[in-house]
């Protein structure tokens, strides 16, 4: 075959010097909700795992199942990253190690068709995003659904995707699904220049938070461009190991963004937000693109940060106790905090209440939940007997995962009734939109 | 190798979730915080009870095998490396706080407790438990207890040593013993809950303690002061401590660990200034006041820059918390770094650091110096690279010879870290030929299989270093 060996990739491209770098103080590990989950266990843990990967690089331990089980295990939360004091940077080295394992790897043939169908075909193009969700929608919109649900088929499936296929939003209808135009918004005389990197997720499944992002930022002053040549970010396939794909999508959008001179690149998704942060570690083997992946992603930022800056006009609610579960990404990899929490305390009507442990990842994590279910779910319903005891009344998130997995988890604690998930940005658009409705009947 | 049989055996009491010998498991358990030493262990054990501490004892005995107590593994000495292999002990099943007790103003814990959550109950009690090793908030209180953890309010408060009261621990002969109880007052017999603690687990494996809680003092306050070098901070100390004050914590920082400390933190530290002194009093508000005042006085007559009090508890938090993570924030500098916790009278504190200094120039190595100035223990901190052999000898060199001095001067090879196996070549310095043949004794008395954490404290070789090169010696 003539190909090298997994050990031989494993030493060659798993960063050596990253691994020399964790002194194996032990300060992450009451940072890792698996170490935590697993009652100690140090091979769940940041240091446990950088052990055994320099233990592949070292040639003294197989690069078998049990390597790859720790680090699909490791939800990539980066909750380690804070409270390493030396630096080292875990995320980088997990995915190194991720992609050379992947690329050895002969799945089953029904895994490397999905993995395919997602990776190479789904994911990589935004044309076919919008078919699934032209065909989603069609399956709401008939009986299918109904019968579906009815069957139990989906119980059959790994995980959580019962749950999920339940809290998904329905589809909007494919004529509002439509993209912006790609002058989303104009101003006569803007505050900044924003470009929007509304994501494949987003703008399929999320629509109306992407117009409700469109509308905040038209209300704190900003002129919005949609470039229409932009892609997913990359950051799942990123995740899973499928370097080659992460890379061809960053340079698509490093491309699209380019044409357009804006001061500030916003995404309303953390783990998207992450995503397109990494460009110049995606890109550093490529010294013709790092320089334009760095320009890139200094401008990447998420709405929370942006709109904490350019002041937004009176907000108001309903009276209610309200808590947030921090997207991990958002914070450990974009490093954005508290801007969330700051845009909810200048809610009127909100009281703020702090999630216990919330720097600890709700097990989402991308397709965590679905890949991973026993260790999500455990997560999660320590999550939920966090909100249980602070009785909030509505859970912000920052992402679209963390969105979905709050839904999941109160949809399993039989919560529906009383406590409800909502996106910063929708619950922010709301609050405008009250205070501005109220403001018209007084006067 | 285990055997089939011993295998057998010791899932026989834990069960088979509690024991494993997978490779996985031996690699992620062949470690600790200490670079340059790793060894794999034949199998990991964790026990949930006294009685399973004794049968595992037994067998182990029995067949020879040797058992490494471990708690989080965050020792600096390679106290928990299974050096000679065996099997590694770990106490994640046994992590209980078991009692408060206020009449009597102790805690009784299992041997898994996190330092921080003991922190925070006695707090909660309104009650104060001052041992606080920089790595609290994972070590586990066995493990302090077995390494004689210190921290930054050693000067005042004392060590874990000055707060275990009690202990229960199986013997090498699998029989329990229980040492001390709640008692300020105890003379029947041999202190062995002093032999035990710090005794690194060569003695006995602690299975609960007794712990000393004091009343939360009511007030505390933090400073911060810039000098220009190292020797203006040591030379503040020492009058600080002339001028018959003890604060809760007197650390010092030097510039280079200031710059790598403030890269992680980034609190916006002095990172220009020569060398700073973190101060801080608690206790009553006058006191307190008063204190703080007469310290930033010394600081200054002894040529500080300036003195920064902290405003809130916040900022004050953050700034010892910031020095809780200076060892790690040197690790960023280079590949390996090398930590020793020299220890002096504080009377010869400036003597020791500009000694230190004038080492690292005379063998060209990079040492930074941080450490609690308050009660003399130093923590000259070695940047360096164990691939690289030729500097790695000049390090060995340099430490060599601030052990000597240290030595000299009264003091000691280590004052918080332990011994283990990085320090044992170096114990006879310390306690000469009788006093480490005197402690052999003991050990040949108590564990005469020499099955409990072997190959620790007590070296083959005298003086010579063992282990540097290398990354891993797994």
């Amino acid at each position: 075959m003539g190909k090298s060996s997994l050990k031989e990739d494993f030493k060659s491209r798993v960063d050596y010097e990253e691994l020399m770098n964790c002194t194996r103080c032990g300060f992450c590990l009451p940072a890792c909700p698996t170490y935590i989950q697993t009652g100690g266990n140090e091979a769940s843990s940041p240091r446990g795992r950088i052990a055994l990967m320099k233990a592949v690089a070292d040639g003294k331990k197989e690069p078998d199942e049990e390597v790859e089980a720790q680090l699909n295990e490791c939800l990539g939360c980066r909750a380690c990253e804070p409270a390493c004091p030396s630096g080292v940077n875990y995320g980088h080295i997990l995915e190194q190690a991720r992609a050379v394992i992947q690329e050895h790897k002969s799945h089953s043939l029904p895994i490397r068709m999905l993995r395919k169908a997602v990776f190479q075909w789904l994911f990589l193009d935004r044309s076919r995003m919008e078919t699934v969700h032209r065909m989603r929608w069609m399956y709401e919109k008939t009986p299918v659904q109904k019968l579906m649900r009815k069957s139990g088929a989906f119980r059959m499936l790994p995980g959580e995707a019962a749950i999920m296929e339940r809290v998904m939003p329905g589809a909007a209808p494919p004529k509002k699904a439509v993209r912006p135009p790609v002058q989303a918004v104009f101003q006569d005389n803007p505050i900044k220049k924003v470009a929007f990197f509304d994501g494949c997720l987003m703008s399929t499944m999320f629509t109306e938070t992407n117009q409700n992002t469109l509308y905040l930022l038209e209300k704190s002053g900003c002129e919005v461009v949609v470039p229409d040549t932009q892609q997913c970010c990359g950051a799942l396939h990123a995740h899973a190991g499928e370097t080659d794909g992460a890379v061809k999508l960053a340079k698509q959008n490093i491309e699209a963004f380019e044409q357009i001179d804006a001061d500030f690149i916003v995404t309303n998704a953390g783990g998207c937000g992450a995503g397109l942060k990494e460009y110049p570690f995606l890109l550093k083997e490529e010294p013709e693109w790092v320089e334009r992946a760095k320009a890139f992603s200094a401008k990447v930022g998420d709405i929370s940060t942006l709109l904490v800056e350019l002041e937004l006009p009176p907000m108001k609610l309903e009276a209610e106790l309200v808590t947030y579960q921090p997207s991990c990404h958002l914070e450990n990899v974009m490093k954005e905090k508290g801007n969330v929490e700051k845009l909810l305390r200048s809610i009127d009507g909100v009281t703020y209440a702090a999630m216990p442990d919330k720097e600890q990842c709700c097990g989402s994590a991308g397709i965590y939940n679905l890949v991973q279910p026993e260790m999500a779910m455990k997560i999660l319903d320590k999550k939920m007997t966090d909100v249980r005891h602070i009785q909030a009344g509505i859970i912000v998130t920052s992402n679209p995962g963390c969105l979905l997995q709050m839904k999941a988890g109160i949809e399993r604690e039989g919560l529906t009734e009383s406590v409800r998930a909502v996106h910063i940005v929708d619950l922010a658009a709301e609050a405008l939109k009250q205070a501005e409705l109220a403001g018209t009947a007084a006067k | 190798m285990l055997d089939q049989t011993i295998k057998e055996q010791l899932t026989a009491i834990t069960g088979e979730e509690r024991f494993s010998d997978t490779h996985e498991q031996r690699v992620v358990y062949s470690y600790d915080a200490t670079p340059g030493f790793q060894s794999e262990p034949d199998g990991v054990i964790r026990p949930a009870s006294v009685q399973e501490v004794q049968q595992i004892i037994n067998v182990c005995r029995e067949h020879r095998i040797p058992v490494i107590p471990r708690g989080s593994g965050t020792n600096l000495c390679a106290g928990t490396v299974p050096s000679q292999g065996g099997i590694v002990m770990v106490f994640t099943h046994m992590n209980q706080i078991l009692e408060v007790d206020k009449e009597n103003l102790t805690m009784t814990v299992q041997p898994g407790v996190i330092t921080l959550d003991i922190t925070k109950r006695a707090e909660a009690e309104g009650l104060f438990y001052p041992p606080d090793p920089s790595s609290m908030k994972i070590s586990t209180i066995a493990g302090n207890i077995n390494e004689n953890s210190g921290g930054l309010r050693g000067l005042k408060y004392g060590v874990t040593k000055d707060y275990v009261l009690g202990l229960e621990a199986v013997l090498a002969n699998g029989e329990v013993i229980r040492t001390g109880g709640k008692l300020a007052k105890d003379t029947a017999g041999y202190d062995f809950t002093k032999l035990l603690t710090g005794a690194e687990g060569t003695l006995g494996i602690v299975t609960e303690a007794i712990l000393k809680l004091v009343p939360k003092p009511e007030t505390k306050q933090t400073a911060l002061a810039l000098f220009h070098n190292m020797e203006q901070a040591a030379e503040s100390v020492s009058a600080i401590i002339a001028d018959k004050i003890i604060p809760a914590t007197l650390e010092f920082v030097d510039q280079p660990t200031l710059q790598a400390v403030e890269d992680f933190a980034q609190i916006g530290l002095p990172v220009e200034a020569g060398a700073v002194l973190l101060m801080e009093q608690d206790g009553e508000p006058e006191v307190v006041q008063r204190h703080m005042e007469a310290m930033q006085q010394i600081c200054k007559e002894h040529g500080a820059i300036s003195v920064r009090l902290a405003q809130n508890e916040e900022e004050a938090a953050a700034l010892t918390e910031a020095r809780r993570s200076a060892l790690t924030a040197l690790a960023r500098r280079r590949p390996t770094t090398l930590l020793e916790d020299a220890t002096v009278p504080r009377s010869k504190l400036a003597e020791m650091v500009r000694f230190i200094e004038e080492t690292a120039a005379a063998y060209e190595v990079e040492i930074c110096t941080f450490g609690h100035a308050g009660d003399g223990n130093l923590h000259p901190t070695c940047m360096t690279d164990v691939r690289d052999h030729a500097e790695m000898e000049r390090v060995e060199e340099a430490f060599a010879a601030i052990f000597a001095k240290a030595v000299d001067l009264g003091g000691t090879i280590t004052g918080e870290h332990g011994v283990g196996e990085m320090k044992s070549p170096y114990l006879e310095w310390k306690l000469g030929h009788a006093g480490v043949e005197a402690m052999k004794a003991v050990k040949q008395a108590l564990d005469p299989d020499n099955i409990l954490n072997p190959g620790k404290i007590f070296a083959k070789d005298t003086k010579k270093r063992i282990v540097l090169g290398g990354g891993s010696r797994g």
